[in-house]
C-alpha cells in the first residue's frame, strides 16, 4: 500500500496513525507540498484530480478521501476499528467521519494560513474552529455521561482518528485547546493508544514512561 | 529613543526560485514592503513608502535591509564549495520573536525531549562541555567541539552517532550550524537558519541547507528539516516573556546555555534589541 504523504499534513498523519494502530505497513512516497507544490503538478493531478494530498494506492484501488483511507486501513486489518453493527452506533461513527471535514476546512486551513502563508480569511477560519471545537466538546461531555471515553463507543474507532489530528493542531493555526477539558482527556486517551505515532506539533506522552522511583527518606 | 541598530541589517524576504514579475507583499520590522523580480531579471524590493531598498540573492533567497547596510551580506564559504546540494526548504511562520527563534537553534539541551529518537534520546541528555568565543575579527558568535548523542543526526545518518557541532551567529537573525557530515568525514553540512523579522513578536523561518549527500531524495531533506522545525514551533509560540530578555534576572542560564548567554552579549553589546526586553520586569 502506498501513500503519498506530506509530514506536516495532518490528513496524511490520519492515514499513517491509522496504519500504526492497525498494524499495516505503508510504503511512503514522499510529495513536496511546501515549498515545492508537487501536489499540484502533472504527475499527482493525473492520480487526484482534486490536487490534494494523502493519496492511498492499493493494487487498482486509488483513494484521495483520508476517511476512505481510515475505513479500508481499518477494514483490511483491525475491523473493531469501524464500529459496531447497531444502527445507532454506526451512524455515530459516519457523523463524525463527516463532521471530520468542517475540522480541516477550519482549523485545518487557520493552520495552513498561520504556518504556512497561505491565504485565507484567518477570524473567519478561527471562528468557524472554535465552533466545531464546541461541537466536539460537547459531544465528547454526553459520551462521558454515556459512560463512553471515545467519539462514537467505548473504545476508539476511525471517527476518532478522523478528527483527533486537526483537532490537536488547533493551537498551530492560533486556536487555544484550554477552554476544553473534554478534548484534552480524549486527546491524552488517543495518545496512550498502543501503537501510536506522533507528528511534528504532536508530541509523545513523556509520562508515559515508568515512574521514578523516590528515594527512602524523600519528602 | 535610539534609532534601531538592526535597520542597517540584511534580512532574507523570499525564496529566490520562487521569485517572480508579480511579487510577494510581506514587511520587515513592521514596515510593509514588496518583492518582485525586476525587468532585468534582478530582485526588486520597495518599503511601505514606494521607495526602492537595497537587494540582493544568495544562498537561494532574496536579502533586503530598511536602512543602508554597512557591510555586505556575511559569507558562507561552503555554499560555493563544489558538490554540495543547496537545498531551500520553505517558509514557515512563528508567532514568536526572531531572536527567541535564533537562540532557541543555538540550544542544544531540547534535543531529547523536543526532538525525540531524531536529534536526541532519553538517558543520553547531558551537554558536554564547549566552547563559546564572541569573535572580535568577525564580530560573530562562535560555538565549537560541541557534542551530543544523536540517534538519527541526518538523513544520511544510520543508527546513533555522537555529532559534532558548530554553531555561528553572524547576524543578529540568522545563524548557521555545522555539523558532521556522516558520508563524508571531515567536510561538514550546513544548516542555515534564516529569520525576516516582520514584527518584534512576528517572524517568518527559511531554513536553507547545503551538504554533501548524493544519495537522499530532495523532498526527503525538506520533510526532514521541516519536520524539525515544526516541532520547534509550538514551544517557540508558548515561550515566556515573548520577547528575548538581554538584562540578567528573568532567566537563569546553566553551562549548557553558555551560547545563548554569549549570542545575548553580543546582541546587547550592540543595540540589537529589536525582539528583545531590556529590563528584565
Amino acid at each position: 500500500m502506498k501513500l503519498y504523504d506530506y509530514v506536516l499534513s495532518p490528513s496524511c498523519y490520519k492515514a499513517r496513525l491509522m496504519a500504526a494502530l492497525a498494524g499495516v505497513k505503508l510504503d511512503i512516497r514522499p510529495v513536496d507540498f511546501h515549498p515545492g507544490a508537487e501536489h499540484r503538478g502533472p504527475e499527482l493531478m493525473a492520480l487526484n484530480p482534486a490536487g490534494s494530498i494523502p493519496i492511498l494506492e492499493d493494487g487498482d484501488l486509488v483513494l484521495t478521501e483520508s476517511s476512505a483511507m481510515l475505513v479500508y486501513l481499518a477494514a483490511q486489518a483491525a475491523p473493531q476499528w469501524l464500529g459496531s453493527d447497531t444502527a445507532g452506533e454506526a451512524a455515530r461513527v459516519q457523523q463524525w467521519l463527516s463532521f471530520s471535514h468542517r475540522l480541516t476546512a477550519s482549523l485545518g486551513a487557520a493552520r495552513l494560513h498561520e504556518m504556512l502563508l497561505r491565504p485565507g480569511n484567518i477570524d473567519a477560519l478561527q471562528g468557524q474552529g472554535t465552533a466545531a471545537l464546541r461541537e466536539l466538546e460537547a459531544g465528547l461531555v454526553e459520551q462521558h455521561i454515556r459512560g463512553q471515553r471515545f467519539l462514537a463507543l467505548d473504545r476508539p474507532t476511525v471517527a476518532d482518528i478522523a478528527c483527533f489530528p486537526y483537532v490537536a493542531l488547533a493551537p498551530d493555526g492560533g486556536v487555544s485547546l484550554d477552554p476544553y477539558p473534554a478534548i484534552r482527556l480524549w486527546s491524552r486517551a488517543i495518545r496512550g493508544l498502543d501503537g501510536f505515532i506522533e507528528m511534528p506539533g504532536i508530541h509523545r506522552l513523556h509520562e508515559l514512561k515508568p515512574e521514578p522511583v523516590p528515594e527512602l527518606g524523600e519528602t | 529613543m535610539t534609532r534601531n541598530a538592526m535597520i542597517d541589517g540584511w534580512y532574507p524576504v523570499s525564496l529566490a526560485s520562487q521569485l517572480d514579475a508579480h511579487g510577494r507583499s510581506t514587511a520587515l520590522m513592521g514596515e510593509p514592503i514588496e518583492v518582485r523580480r525586476g525587468e532585468d531579471g534582478n530582485a526588486k524590493v520597495t518599503g511601505g513608502n514606494g521607495r526602492a531598498l537595497p537587494a540582493c540573492i544568495r544562498y537561494g533567497h532574496v536579502w533586503s535591509s530598511l536602512g543602508d547596510p554597512q557591510k555586505p551580506l556575511f559569507a558562507i564559504p561552503e555554499a560555493d564549495q563544489p558538490g554540495r546540494r543547496l537545498v531551500d526548504v520553505g517558509v514557515v511562520r512563528v508567532r514568536c520573536s526572531p531572536l527567541r527563534a535564533v537562540e532557541n537553534f543555538l540550544d542544544i539541551a531540547h534535543f531529547p525531549f523536543v526532538h525525540t529518537d531524531i536529534l536526541g534520546a532519553e538517558p543520553h541528555t547531558e551537554v558536554q562541555n564547549y566552547k563559546v568565543e564572541i569573535r572580535e575579527d568577525e564580530d560573530e558568535v562562535w560555538a565549537t567541539q560541541v557534542r551530543f548523542y544523536q540517534p538519527q543526526a541526518a538523513k544520511s545518518a544510520e543508527g546513533g552517532i555522537t555529532t559534532e557541532y558548530m554553531y555561528r551567529v553572524p547576524a543578529p537573525t540568522c545563524s548557521i550550524l555545522y555539523k558532521t557530515c556522516p558520508p563524508r568525514p571531515g567536510e561538514w553540512d550546513v544548516i542555515t537558519l534564516f529569520v525576516q523579522p516582520l514584527a518584534e513578536d512576528l517572524c517568518d523561518v527559511w531554513p536553507w541547507m547545503a551538504l554533501f549527500d548524493d544519495e537522499t531524495p530532495t523532498t526527503d531533506l525538506i520533510h526532514f528539516q521541516q519536520t524539525i522545525f515544526v516541532q520547534d514551533r509550538s514551544i517557540l509560540e508558548n515561550q515566556i516573556p515573548g520577547l528575548l530578555p538581554l538584562d540578567p534576572g528573568m532567566e537563569i542560564p546553566t553551562r549548557a546555555d553558555l551560547t545563548s548567554v554569549a549570542y545575548r552579549r553580543w546582541l546587547k553589546r550592540h543595540g540589537y534589541t529589536y525582539g528583545a526586553q531590556l529590563v528584565a520586569q
